[in-house]
């Protein structure tokens, strides 16, 4: 008995007092915002980045001047890489919001989505490269054999056999996307986590911030997970 | 290869032995802070020096045990102390009820008051004029608390006091509300910004012990006591604020 008033008490005074539980919901809102643009940016940096690459490597003749720009943005691709997979996404995103973006009001959002997207590219951009490299060459060979560009090969018999092959890995990659937008709290925008702490700050007590902040990423990665689950089997139908 | 291996195997426990008799001699006094609040607990080298650290050392000696700081968020510092993590905490904590809901406190060792910082150009004058604006803090400080109760303000609360403060130079902030020796530390390395001649509060600072244990409570108790007959007390107090 004792124990159900201790939890209610709690419970009250982490949630319902001075209307606490808006942290945590503006707070869920600002992650999902910020994991979605993120995830969109980092979609379209990483095919892009992969594309590159894998063309650098795979095409055959071209031109000198093609040649020569490919091998400038591989260089590029090369350095976006090595940069963002060499350094942690907490100190990437410190640096764009009080280094690049020093000396103007910006909307802490956007920093976020930002370097959480850029952040996101780079890994999406290596899943999507092993992707393209793992289709048989074969394919590539038939498809220019029946007379279709090397743009067109790749768009219509490379990348769609791609995406189905690295939607696992890709799902993952944003499953860890979700979670690590939780660092958003040090440019002071308040994201789920750090909406759990500025209850913490004033209830003091861990268990119930924590606790529903966890519950809640919890959740939303396996209902992630379920719908992942889902458009991979779509993808899958075509195969029988 | 077996001899070798009693051998070694020997030798370490008898260290380990060695250690623990070593940890028994005396009792360690653990204090969590936030060591990022210059003059009262900041990086020194290794260290971590400071008003609080030098009273909680002071403390420490008059109890006869080690003393070990826990560095650690401003916000995590009750939270540490309530579960045992830490015996104290000593991190400039003002007095307020909700903190008194979960810890019991010391009797003040230093007063202090809320400040605010603003840029040069700043039309900000006074307390009364932060309405409608955007204000820096650091996330469960008094500062943070008080400031919500600004109206139509938009708090953006960060984790350390000195990145409220780089917000504010770089233009993304209006002000800061924050303790005023910490301020005066900022102002000082900072070109650009001041401090308003009129505090925003005034407050107390205490040691926070967990709740009930009152045979700690009354030896620091004891000991702040003693340090501020001995004139101690000041006198840590005079090294790091130098008098205006």
């Amino acid at each position: 008995m004792e124990f159900a008033d201790k939890f209610q008490k709690d419970f009250y005074l982490n949630f319902i007092k001075d209307d606490r539980w808006r942290y945590i919901v503006n707070g869920l809102g600002v992650t999902l915002k910020v994991t979605l643009f993120a995830v969109l940016i980092g979609i379209v940096l990483g095919f892009v980045v992969a594309i590159i690459r894998s063309t650098h490597d795979k095409a055959g003749s071209m031109s000198k001047f093609l040649r020569g720009t490919l091998n400038v943005l591989n260089f590029l691709c090369n350095v976006y890489l090595t940069v963002i997979r060499g350094t942690p996404v907490l100190v990437q995103l410190l640096i764009i919001y009080f280094v690049i973006f020093a000396s103007v009001r910006i909307d802490k959002s956007f920093v976020a989505i930002i370097a959480f997207g850029i952040n996101s590219g780079a890994y999406v951009a290596e899943i999507v490269r092993g992707g393209i490299m793992s289709i048989d060459q074969g394919q590539f060979e038939a498809g220019r054999s029946l007379g279709f560009s090397f743009t067109k090969t790749m768009m219509l018999i490379i990348l769609p056999q791609t995406f189905k092959n690295v939607l696992p890995a890709l799902g993952n990659e944003f499953i860890v996307l979700l979670k690590e937008t939780s660092v958003a709290g040090y440019i002071a925008l308040e994201d789920l986590t750090k909406g759990g702490d500025i209850i913490r700050s004033r209830t003091y007590s861990a268990l119930f911030p924590l606790l529903a902040v966890a519950i809640i990423y919890l959740a939303i990665v396996i209902l992630l997970s379920q719908l992942l689950k889902l458009l991979e089997r779509r993808l899958r139908s075509s195969e029988k | 290869m077996k001899k070798l291996l009693s051998v070694v195997l020997s030798a370490s426990l008898l260290g380990l032995a060695l250690v623990g008799t070593g940890c028994g001699e005396k009792k360690e006094l653990v204090m969590a802070t936030n060591a990022e609040f210059p003059p009262y607990e900041y990086h020194d080298g290794d260290a971590i020096v400071g008003i609080d650290a030098e009273i909680a050392q002071a403390i420490a000696d008059e109890m006869g045990r080690t003393l070990v700081i826990e560095d650690m968020a401003f916000d995590s510092i009750i939270t540490a102390v309530q579960t045992g993590k830490a015996d104290m905490g000593v991190a400039g904590m003002t007095i307020t009820e909700d903190r008194l809901e979960n810890v019991d406190f010391s009797t003040p060792y230093a007063t202090a008051a809320q400040v605010i910082i603003v840029k040069d150009d700043s039309d900000i004058a006074s307390p009364d004029d932060l309405a409608g604006k955007t204000i820096g803090v650091q996330l469960g400080t008094t500062g943070d608390i008080y400031a919500e109760e600004i109206e139509n303000a938009s708090i953006e609360k960060y984790n350390k006091g000195f990145e409220a403060v780089q917000a504010l130079t770089q233009g993304k902030v209006d002000a800061v509300i924050i303790d005023n020796e910490p301020a005066k530390v900022f102002v000082s390395q900072n070109e650009g910004i001041k401090i308003l001649d009129e505090a925003y509060t005034y407050e107390e600072y205490a040691i926070a012990v967990k709740k009930g244990n009152t045979e700690l409570l009354n030896q620091i108790n004891a000991a702040i006591e003693k340090l501020q007959e001995s004139g101690k007390l000041q006198e840590i107090v005079d090294k790091y604020i130098v008098a205006e």
